[in-house]
């Protein structure tokens, strides 16, 4: 009778005592239990930011509702917040940056994994990876004394020349706006993109290649229908990583961008993200509506990049996960 | 598909790749070239010795430097590493020693997506947990917000790091009658150790250079901000709040900073590559 009563207890204890007690040593349970603590700080933080953002913002989604998103008007002294401005700075500026980076890192992907001599290919990755290690601040400096002169003087008068039928491209070649913003992101972000795909490549099994050239097929038909087709979902991932950090950067942008928080169709127009007006408004908010609005921006930028980095990991985990399971 | 062309078609399509393959990787290095001269040619004359001792002078005055923006900016980044590398470290032993389970994917997971979360939202974060209850900003909240940014790659590397140490070593530790806790510290992460310094070291370069989650968490000092309670100056805040003003000799001074911010974070980043290397060699 005793003997079922305590087994019906042991079986009722919680299933993470039975596995804490499977530790014989006192110091094992110490060890394993703390340093459980600290990885469950990692989880507890993500959760922690959400949880905070989301109250902090609070104020503004009861003042606006949906409003929030779709109205163009930021005037803190009326307390009247539409964020529709920032939106379309950040995703215009972020597709500029896509674009321009994507087949360039690519490329370089490409090149460092498929073309270059084995001697080449670490310390060129090394040297291409020093391009994210340049600090956002710097970058900024340099968009503001270099990038943007160079791109007002040598380049907006020869695509106006060239596409200027397109409203894309008229209007006065100011350096300072869109098309500065999204060139300096997409340097930005061009290591991100290079160096995951050049993993997702890399995890391409060798006897792939190996199949395609031996069937006569060239390099470029290799990667075509062979590589390519099995490191998409990779790739695509990479890409969205990248998107993803060209959505959350903020010096860089706040620094050439122009801060205006208009709606221009010009790409050489000043236009804002939702970055920048956190960077320049957030420590120097006039009242609480004010400081619960930048908040409900950065909420917005916070899931928004959150649900972007969840897939792109997703996808890249499929193709090229970094670290197994089973040793 | 590839025998419907003819063979010299194809390969020109071929050539046409290599070149544009070769081509992009000029264009991509092209930009980290054009930073480093721009920053050498215009900051290295900036950088003398009142540049590393005095205070900035106010507006108007020409002349003054950057002492407490280095020195804060050291003390940032000490205080987060003491706050990010125990806590890193011991998360990204957790993962490697005692990773089948559920929670340490989702642990493992976690630092991933949360190494893409953009830093001016941990600044705000920050700012609504530390400097709102404080009432001020702060060093302290700069540096809680710094550690949050280093935490995921520490985890990670140190997980990455752990893994490469042979099992037969954590073995023959256990053979010996060792508990794990002491098998784990003085033989698997003394093994690793100087691959998480490396790990640190990258850490450090990358957060030494953060400047949007200081904004509003150390903010800025025109002086020296004693202690850990008071705002603090660090390199990257004075190179924006000078970039950004009219004056032309605090450019100057803002090339000096970027020249040295850069040469550090260079520094770093080789360092910590080249030690890898030799690391991985050895095996």
């Amino acid at each position: 009778m005793g003997d079922k009563a305590e087994l019906s207890l042991i079986r009722a204890q919680p299933r993470i005592l039975r596995r804490l007690g499977r530790e014989t040593n006192p110091g094992d349970l110490v060890f394993r239990a703390l340093a459980g603590f600290f990885a469950a700080t990692v989880i507890g933080i993500v959760l922690l930011m959400v949880a905070q953002m989301s109250r902090a913002s609070t104020a503004s989604l009861h003042a606006f509702g949906w409003g929030f998103i779709l109205s163009q008007e930021w005037d803190p002294v009326r307390e009247v917040f539409g964020a529709l401005p920032f939106i379309y700075g950040t995703v215009v500026s972020s597709l500029l940056a896509i674009a321009i980076a994507v087949p360039v890192s690519l490329g370089v992907a490409l090149f460092l994994t498929e073309l270059a001599p084995v001697w080449l290919r670490s310390p060129l990755s090394s040297v291409v990876e020093l391009l994210a290690a340049v600090p956002s601040v710097v970058y900024g400096l340099w968009g503001i004394f270099g990038l943007a002169p160079f791109l007002r003087e040598h380049v907006e008068p020869v695509l106006a020349g060239v596409f200027g039928f397109l409203p894309l491209f008229q209007g006065p070649h100011q350096g300072y706006g869109m098309l500065t913003g999204g060139v300096i992101l997409s340097i930005m972000i061009l290591p991100t993109i290079a160096s995951v795909s050049r993993e997702v490549l890399y995890a391409v099994p060798n006897w792939y290649r190996e199949g395609a050239l031996a069937l006569g097929a060239t390099q470029w038909e290799a990667l075509r229908d062979v590589i390519l087709p099995f490191a998409r979902s990779g790739l695509i991932g990479a890409v969205i990583l990248g998107l993803g950090r060209a959505l959350g950067e903020t010096m860089a942008v706040t620094m050439v961008i122009g801060n205006s928080p208009e709606i221009k169709a010009s790409l050489f127009a000043p236009s804002y993200t939702m970055a920048s007006v956190i960077a320049n408004e957030f420590a120097e908010a006039t009242s609480d509506l004010h400081l619960a609005s930048l908040a409900e921006i950065g909420l917005l930028l916070f899931v928004v990049t959150l649900l972007l980095n969840v897939v792109a990991r997703l996808l890249v985990w499929r193709v090229a996960r970094p670290a197994r399971h089973a040793r | 598909m590839i025998e419907t062309r003819g063979y010299t078609y194809r390969k020109v399509v071929n050539a046409g790749f290599r070149v544009a393959s070769g081509a992009a990787v000029a264009l991509a290095l092209l930009p980290l070239v054009s930073v480093l001269y721009y920053t050498t040619a215009r900051g290295i004359g900036g950088v003398n010795l009142a540049f590393f001792t005095e205070l900035p002078k106010p507006v108007g005055e020409t002349g003054g430097g950057m002492a407490n923006a280095l020195s804060g900016t050291l003390k940032l980044v000490a205080m987060a590493c003491a706050i990010g590398l125990p806590v890193g470290v011991l998360a990204g032993v957790f993962l490697s020693e005692f990773r089948a389970s559920s929670f340490a994917t989702a642990v493992r997971f976690s630092a991933d997506v949360m190494s893409g979360i953009p830093s001016i939202t941990i600044g705000m974060v920050v700012y609504t947990v530390v400097v709102r209850p404080m009432g001020h900003f702060s060093a302290f909240a700069g540096s809680v917000a710094l550690a949050i940014i280093m935490l995921p790659t520490v985890t990670r590397t140190t997980e990455e790091l752990l893994r490469l140490v042979p099992a037969n070593l954590r073995e023959a530790a256990l053979g010996l009658g060792m508990p794990k806790w002491r098998a784990t510290l003085s033989i698997v992460l003394r093994t690793a150790a100087p691959g998480i310094v490396t790990g640190a070291m990258l850490a450090v370069a990358r957060i030494g250079g953060e400047t949007a989650p200081l904004l509003f968490t150390a903010f800025n000092n025109r002086f020296w901000g004693k202690g850990i309670d008071e705002p603090v100056a660090s390199l990257p805040v004075q190179i924006y709040t000078y970039a950004v003003s009219p004056y032309e000799d605090w450019h100057r001074q803002a090339w000096a900073a970027a020249f040295v911010l850069v040469v550090l974070t260079l520094l770093l980043n080789v360092t910590a590559k080249f030690l890898v290397r030799n690391r991985l060699d050895a095996r």
